[in-house]
Order: structure tokens, then C-alpha cells, then sequence
């Protein structure tokens, strides 16, 4: 009787396949999302994320840059089962995450913008707990809390109260906790926001280093240079749209420039704008309050001569820079703003 | 870092329906257990804010007012179940409601719990067993204090199965009516849940008189069928002080039965509300 109630069971509707792992686990999509939209309000408020589309790979650090208010985070929300979508869909992996949203938790670590350690607990007990949450033994659990205060640094204030750590630590305490359960994907919103540099670039180190163990990281961010040096593949954010998604050398690959001269003339730019733009090697000019971006091709020589068409246009030149292209020209490129507000 | 070795990622795997719901009661008693080892660490704290009140109540109108020769001699009596109700009905604000306000509002402490391997409404749920777990514990340590402290010992029978059923099903009303609250007030409204809620029950809550008594106050014997503390204590009253009277027990059961339901709904309404945006 009991076998037969087993063998009738139904098994539920949700990761099915024979083997047990997913038939795209290996190097293909571990995230999807399609039309993923949030209105926030009934139908007529904020449209916080507008029919995304998305895709994160296995093994891959996938970023989410734009600025404030652009939709990070809450596409993180919908994608870690915070938020429910107003529209379309997101998988992680076979799990439809808005209809299984207890099975989806089971797979994920995430680590908000926010402290939310456990202040009832000591530093170990926010990890041993995790550990519980999710079905560990206690055994179990007590290695992996071990194991984790030691590769982030934090035996030492293993009995503390976590109200007592730093920011850094605090963090880092967040980002083993996330990962007590060996999450499929890591989802890390603003890691890096309000820290010092120096700390900033441990995390990277922390960041890179769980990559390679395999890791498939989702983080979000508005620093240009984080999305840049961390990620495999961008996706620039604004007003709840993907502007662009692709990596960070393709991204700048798509301005059409080798080289940007930035210039800060004083007066009227107009004449000047004129005259660089006949300059040869010059491609195009962007000009935003006051400062000149212009595209050109390879350098040699371009500035000498820039500033030669510059001056006999009468511009007073108060500041000269020469870079590649960033981020920032893409971002600015695609919306017309500067990232940084 | 060091170069210890982390296991890698885990893969998607298949579950029964047997197998998956087993993974959500681990989960679910390992909220528990979380929740009572901080309890534990808290206990000096917790039988404090549980006994000071129903002590001061119990040691000024059952001792020291009957030895002065003021007011009733066997006032200790009514209070007995009265306060053993207040006590059950008002941990549910304290361990639950209380706590949630501030995890909702500032330390969003909740957070990692939310994110636990189980629907929100389990964590809800669980939010509301440990409070009615704390309920019973506040029911055993004031009932020492409101026996053993009057200057005449109290006249009580127990009618266990009554006693039992009732003290239940009251501990889970006190946890829903916690979460209730928890999650539909602000932390700067902390104060007006004393003054709104917490007062008014206890004092038209039929804790220092039994409820047929009101009946030279027809309205208010009426308007107080809506405070719940009324049928517990009244429940509790029937079953350890029947010859003072106590309300029908249907009446009792179904009044708590309600509270139960309407409290659990909007408590798990509320939850659900608050943690999923």
C-alpha cells in the first residue's frame, strides 16, 4: 500500500528531469527572464522594470549598472522571490521563480544592500543558523560555519555580536552567510556601496575568487569601474530597460572612437565645436555643460592638432584629458546623461 | 582569503512531493529552533516583563489590600485566571509583535529568515507557533505567582481538559493576534499599540471580574464581546474558578475559534504584504 502511494506520488511540477541536474547546467543559461516587469501600484505606478530580458550564464559574473532608480534592484528582487513580477517570467533554472518561490530560495544566496545579519545572534550563529535554514545537520552545519570564518577572515570575532563588526566585515560576514548553503547563483545588490576603497577591493578580490571556485555571481552596481573590472558580461540599466548587454570590450567597442580627448573650453563653444569637428582624424563631438568629448581615431598627433583648431577658433582651453573609451561614454552614449549624479 | 577549499555549487535536483515537504518541516523547526535558543539566551529578561506586572497585581490586590482590610478578601481568585489570560494574550505582543515592528522597520533582520527554503506563510506560521510557544511558558511562570503570593491561598479545581484545550488554543491566539500586530504597525506607533490595544483589552478583558457580573451594565457585557482576552479569560475561568461563573462554554470556544481564524488570516495577509513587495 505504502509503495503504491509512493509510486503514484506525482513528483512536484517543478525541477523535472531524470538525472537530477538541469539539462542546460553546464555553461548555459542559469537565469532567464522574459518581459520580466514590475508596476508597482495598481497599473498606474511606477513601471520600476519594463519588460526585461535576460540572461545569466553558468559560471559567469553578470552585472546589472545604471544608476539609482534605473530598476537594479528590484530586478534582483523578482529574480530572489522579494518581488512579485506585475509581468512575464524569470527561471532559474527549471524553477519558475515567481511559481516556486520556496524551491527557487533553496538555490540561491543573496546579499542585500542592507546589514540584515541577525543581531539576536553571535558572528558564527548568523552562519551556523543559515546552515539549519536550510536543512543542514547540525554537524553539518558546524564545519561549513568553521569553514567559512576561516576563508573570509572572521574566526577571530567568531563569539562576537555582529552589531560590534566593521562595515567591511559586516559584508563579509553577508557574503559567507549567503553562502553557507552553496548557492547557485550569488546575488550580490550594491556590494560595494559606502565601503572604503581599500575594503572595496578586497571584496573584489573575495568577489573574483568565489567566480573561480565556480560561483555564478548576479551583482548590481553603479560604479562604472566595479562593472568593469569584475564582470564577464554587462547589462547597462536605465528607467527599468536594458540599454545594452554584452561585455565590457564590447560595450566600449561599440563607440565609435580609439581615443576620447576631453576638452573644457571657456566662452562660446559653438565656433569651437565647428572647428574641431573639421579637424582631421575627428569623428564626432558630444559636448555636455561646457566639456567637449571628442571621438577619434588612433592619437598620434590628433591632440596637437585639436587644440591648434581649438584655439584659432578663439576657445579658451582650460582643461585637456585623453582617454579611452569607458563605460561612462557608452552610458552617456545610450542615454544622454552621465551615470554620476 | 586562505586557500581552503569550498564544495562547489550544488545543482537543481528533483524532489517527491514525501521528500519536499520533509525539507519545508526542517526548515520550519529550524526557525524554531533559532527562535527558542535566542529565547533562552533572553530567559532572565523574559520571565522579568512576564511576571513583574501580574506579581505587582497579585501582591497589591490579593496580599496587601486583603491584610489592610481594604477591598474584597477573595479578589485573588478572580484574578487567578484573569491574569493568567493577560499574561498568554499579551506575550503574542511581546514576543512577536514587538520584535517584527522593529525588524520590519529598522533592522530588517527578518531578512535572512524570508529567505529560508519555505513559502513566506510557513515563516509567518512559524513566527506564530514560537509565540504561542512563549505564551505557555509565560501561562507556567505567572501561575506560581497569582497561587502562591495572596494572603488567602485561591479556591481552585482544575478541569483539565477544558484547562488544557483552552490554554491551546489561547497561546495560538495570542501568537496571531502577535503577528497581526507586528506587521501592521510602524515603529513609531510602538507607543499607541500600549495605549490603543494593550490597556483597553486588559481592562475590559473581564480580568478583574467575571463577565456575568457585568450584568447591571447590560451595553458594556455586550460591547465587550468583541475584546478576545474576554473568552480566554473566561475559559480559563471555567475551568479552575467555576463557582465564581463563568461564560457558556460554547460561547467560549467559539469566541476563541474567531480570534484564532481572523487573527491568523490577517496576521499571514500581513506578513505575506510586508515581506513580498
Amino acid at each position: 500500500m505504502l509503495a503504491l502511494q509512493m509510486h503514484n506520488a506525482k513528483p512536484l511540477s517543478m525541477p523535472v528531469t531524470a538525472g537530477g541536474a538541469i539539462p542546460d547546467a553546464a555553461g548555459g543559461a542559469i537565469i532567464r527572464t522574459a518581459g520580466l516587469t514590475k508596476q508597482y501600484g495598481d497599473g498606474r505606478g511606477v513601471l520600476a522594470v519594463d519588460h526585461l530580458d535576460l540572461e545569466v550564464r553558468r559560471g559567469e559574473i553578470f552585472g546589472l549598472l545604471g544608476p539609482n532608480g534605473a530598476g537594479k534592484t528590484t530586478t534582483i528582487g523578482m529574480l530572489t522571490t522579494r518581488v512579485k513580477p506585475s509581468g512575464g517570467a524569470a527561471y532559474l533554472g527549471s524553477i519558475d521563480i515567481a511559481r516556486h518561490p520556496a524551491m527557487a530560495k533553496r538555490y540561491i544566496g543573496v546579499v542585500t544592500q542592507q546589514n540584515t545579519l541577525d543581531r539576536s545572534l553571535s558572528v558564527s550563529e548568523n552562519l551556523y543558523y543559515h546552515g539549519l535554514y536550510f536543512g543542514m545537520s547540525a554537524h553539518a552545519a558546524h564545519q561549513r560555519t568553521a569553514e567559512l570564518l576561516d576563508l573570509f577572515l572572521l574566526k577571530d570575532r567568531a563569539q562576537s555580536e555582529v552589531d560590534q563588526l566593521s562595515g567591511g566585515m559586516a559584508q563579509r560576514l553577508m557574503i559567507a552567510r549567503a553562502l553557507v548553503h552553496d548557492p547557485l547563483v550569488l546575488f550580490l545588490d550594491e556590494p560595494t556601496s559606502g565601503i572604503d576603497p581599500q575594503t572595496r577591493l578586497a571584496l573584489w578580490d573575495i568577489i573574483r575568487e568565489l567566480n573561480q571556485r565556480g560561483h555564478t555571481i548576479l551583482l548590481t552596481t553603479h560604479y562604472m569601474e566595479e562593472a568593469e573590472q569584475l564582470c564577464d558580461r554587462i547589462a547597462i540599466m536605465d528607467h527599468g530597460k536594458i540599454l545594452a548587454n554584452d561585455t565590457a570590450e564590447n560595450l566600449k567597442r561599440s563607440i565609435d572612437a580609439e581615443t576620447i580627448i576631453e576638452l573644457r573650453v571657456e566662452g562660446d563653444v559653438a565656433p569651437t565645436i565647428a572647428a574641431v569637428r573639421a579637424s582631421a582624424g575627428v569623428r564626432s563631438v558630444e559636448q555636455t555643460d561646457g566639456m567637449l568629448r571628442i571621438f577619434t581615431g588612433e592619437d598620434s598627433g590628433i591632440v596637437a592638432n585639436i587644440v591648434a583648431a581649438a584655439t584659432s577658433a578663439g576657445a579658451q582651453i582650460r582643461d585637456l584629458s585623453v582617454k579611452p573609451p569607458t563605460l561612462e561614454n557608452v552610458f552617456i552614449q545610450l542615454t544622454g546623461r552621465e551615470l554620476r549624479e | 582569503m586562505t586557500a581552503l577549499e569550498l564544495a562547489p555549487p550544488a545543482e537543481i535536483q528533483q524532489f517527491g512531493r514525501g521528500q519536499y515537504t520533509g525539507m519545508m518541516a526542517r526548515t520550519f523547526l529550524a526557525l524554531m529552533v533559532r527562535d527558542v535558543m535566542v529565547l533562552r539566551k533572553t530567559a532572565f529578561a523574559f520571565i522579568l516583563r512576564t511576571a513583574m506586572q501580574p506579581f505587582l497585581l497579585v501582591f497589591v490586590f490579593g496580599y496587601v489590600l486583603p491584610k489592610i482590610g481594604q477591598g474584597p478578601q477573595r479578589f485573588a481568585d478572580v484574578l487567578l485566571p484573569g491574569l493568567i489570560g493577560t499574561a498568554i494574550i499579551f506575550q503574542g505582543i511581546q514576543a512577536v509583535a514587538l520584535p517584527l515592528v522593529q525588524e520590519f522597520g529598522y533592522t530588517k533582520e527578518i531578512e535572512d529568515r524570508v529567505l529560508a527554503p519555505l513559502p513566506v506563510w510557513g515563516v509567518a506560521l512559524e513566527k506564530i507557533t514560537v509565540g504561542a510557544l512563549q505564551a505557555v511558558l509565560a501561562a507556567l511562570v505567572v501561575f506560581p505567582f497569582v497561587y502562591l503570593i495572596p494572603a488567602k491561598r485561591p479556591d481552585i479545581t482544575f478541569d483539565w481538559i477544558n484547562l488544557i484545550i483552552i490554554l491551546l488554543l489561547a497561546c495560538f491566539v495570542s501568537g496571531s493576534l502577535g503577528l497581526a500586530i507586528g506587521t501592521a504597525f510602524s515603529p513609531r506607533q510602538v507607543p499607541l499599540i500600549f495605549s490603543v490595544i494593550v490597556i483597553p483589552v486588559t481592562f475590559l478583558g473581564c480580568v478583574y471580574y467575571p463577565w456575568d457580573n457585568l450584568h447591571t451594565i447590560p451595553w458594556l457585557k455586550v460591547a465587550v464581546l468583541i475584546n478576545p482576552l474576554v473568552y480566554v479569560s473566561e475559559g480559563l475561568r471555567g475551568s479552575l474558578t467555576p463557582q465564581y461563573g463563568h461564560m457558556n462554554w460554547i460561547a467560549v470556544y467559539a469566541g476563541i475559534l474567531v480570534a484564532l481564524v481572523s487573527f491568523t488570516y490577517l496576521g499571514l495577509r500581513g506578513f505575506e504584504k510586508r515581506v513580498v513587495a
